[in-house]
């Protein structure tokens, strides 16, 4: 991904977000609001990023791409089966989430670092939820 | 300072460890099983109790870490996040406690495409920093991730493994110090072919500290043939063997590419020992297991195993 589209990514990500968290009081999480936010999320996130709807999102900390993406669905760096030209050991074909996620992780002005936070075990309740109502709502730990 | 466990112990008293690995069988009976812990059990100090790896089925690591126990070798009990939960594991480890069993290594686990059962249910519920996350929860705390209190608190040394040969080269050591942090005590590695790329490893983990806060334990094992080399290549995902040592295989007549396999490991493990930072050796030799107590005779190992055997 060029630099120039991860960073109009991150600053998109940074402006949704604190947007969102003012208007907190706005966005109850009933199911009115949830069904519009998954609506949004679903058609922005899925053709960005092939989103999986985990409802706990991390893009921000993994260069934006999503780890959902991992087919061991892993969310704290790559396993060891990494192949020599860096693509996926049970999708051959497939470039490895986390050879895209550190490359791009090194090209983001405000979260460089984001990448070497531990992820806590996901919670599988949140699974098809909106990652956005999640996070200012902290559903998500 | 009391020890979780005897491998904990001599990694404590700068012992350059040697642990090693069974292959669990395809059997409901014992035999097999010790026949094969025979060839390990007077070189290595502690054995890994794998867990159905290469996603194929094989007698259960708990059962076969039991098993060790009774033969009075130390067991390493491998847990994988690839077939159970974060509730059965939860329970197995303080079960593997109950038996007996004091150190646990933790794994992400091979992806079930590459078994035997590739139409199987891949849980991956965890992976293997939530997993030493986890156990380390349970051993700080004395009780289970939801937070009820278990009647003690489990005494345990865990271990994970890294794969410094695979890439993104420059983030495994970032990837080994997550590990650290979510309370991994020591480590093995992916099988070592690629000396510079095991140093260059090995610097960035000085330069971060780690080898301070974690054991390095580097995987070694001997290869059967220039095919068995070859295939091993083509097959298992994350190990690398250069096309020199290949060549160097197959320019050696094949009845005596065995031998050369052993040199080759024997040749790694002596250069390994003089890497700062390096804690021991983990030799994985898979259906070879008769070789490893050659390997360990042979290499300077075996300065350590008898100084060690005779207290000194």
């Amino acid at each position: 991904m060029q630099t120039a589209r991860l960073r109009l990514l991150e600053i998109s990500y940074e402006i949704s977000r604190s947007i969102l968290h003012r208007l907190k009081p706005v966005f109850r999480q009933n199911r009115v609001t949830s069904t519009v936010f998954i609506g949004i999320e679903t058609v922005t996130k899925k053709p960005l990023f092939n989103c999986k709807m985990c409802g706990q999102c991390i893009l921000h900390s993994t260069g934006m791409v999503c780890p959902m993406n991992c087919p061991k669905n892993l969310r704290n760096g790559p396993c060891g089966g990494v192949r020599q030209n860096g693509n996926c050991e049970i999708q051959p074909t497939m470039k490895c989430v986390w050879v895209r996620a550190w490359d791009q992780s090194k090209k983001m002005r405000n979260h460089q670092k984001d990448i070497y936070t531990i992820q806590k075990p996901l919670d599988r309740r949140l699974t098809g939820t909106s990652a956005w109502l999640n996070d200012i709502h902290s559903s998500t730990r | 300072m009391p020890y979780a466990s005897n491998l904990q112990k001599l990694f404590d008293n700068k012992d350059f460890v040697i642990t090693s690995e069974v292959s669990s069988p395809d059997a409901s009976t014992h035999s097999t099983l010790i026949e094969r812990l025979d060839h390990l059990k007077h070189s290595c100090d502690a054995i890994n109790a794998t867990d159905a790896s290469g996603a194929h089925c094989h007698m259960s690591s708990m059962a076969a870490s039991k098993i060790m126990i009774d033969q009075g070798i130390e067991p390493i009990l491998q847990i994988s996040c690839r077939d159970r939960n974060r509730i059965a594991i939860q329970g197995d480890v303080i079960g593997a406690h109950a038996l007996g069993i004091r150190n646990i290594l933790c794994l992400t686990g091979d992806g079930v495409e590459t078994g035997d059962h590739p139409e199987a249910k891949a849980v991956f519920d965890l992976d293997s920093i939530t997993l030493l996350q986890t156990i380390s929860h349970i051993k700080n705390t004395g009780t289970f991730l939801s937070g009820r209190k278990l009647e003690n608190q489990p005494d345990l040394f865990l271990g994970a493994a890294s794969n410094p040969f695979a890439p993104p080269f420059d983030f495994r050591p970032f990837r080994l110090q997550k590990k650290i942090e979510a309370g991994c005590q020591f480590i093995q590695t992916q099988y070592c072919f690629d000396i510079p790329r095991l140093k260059s490893f090995m610097e960035t983990a000085r330069d971060l500290g780690l080898d301070k806060q974690c054991h390095i334990l580097v995987g070694v094992g001997p290869l059967k043939s220039a095919a068995t080399a070859e295939w091993i290549t083509k097959n298992v995902p994350g190990v690398v063997i250069p096309d020199e040592t290949i060549g160097l295989l197959r320019r050696t007549p094949k009845e005596s590419q065995i031998q050369e396999g052993k040199k080759i490991c024997i040749d790694i493990i002596n250069q390994v020992r003089s890497i700062e930072g390096i804690a021991g050796v983990h030799i994985m030799a898979y259906l070879l297991d008769h070789l490893v107590p050659e390997i360990v005779s042979e290499s300077i190992l075996d300065k350590e195993v008898k100084s060690r055997k005779s207290g000194n």
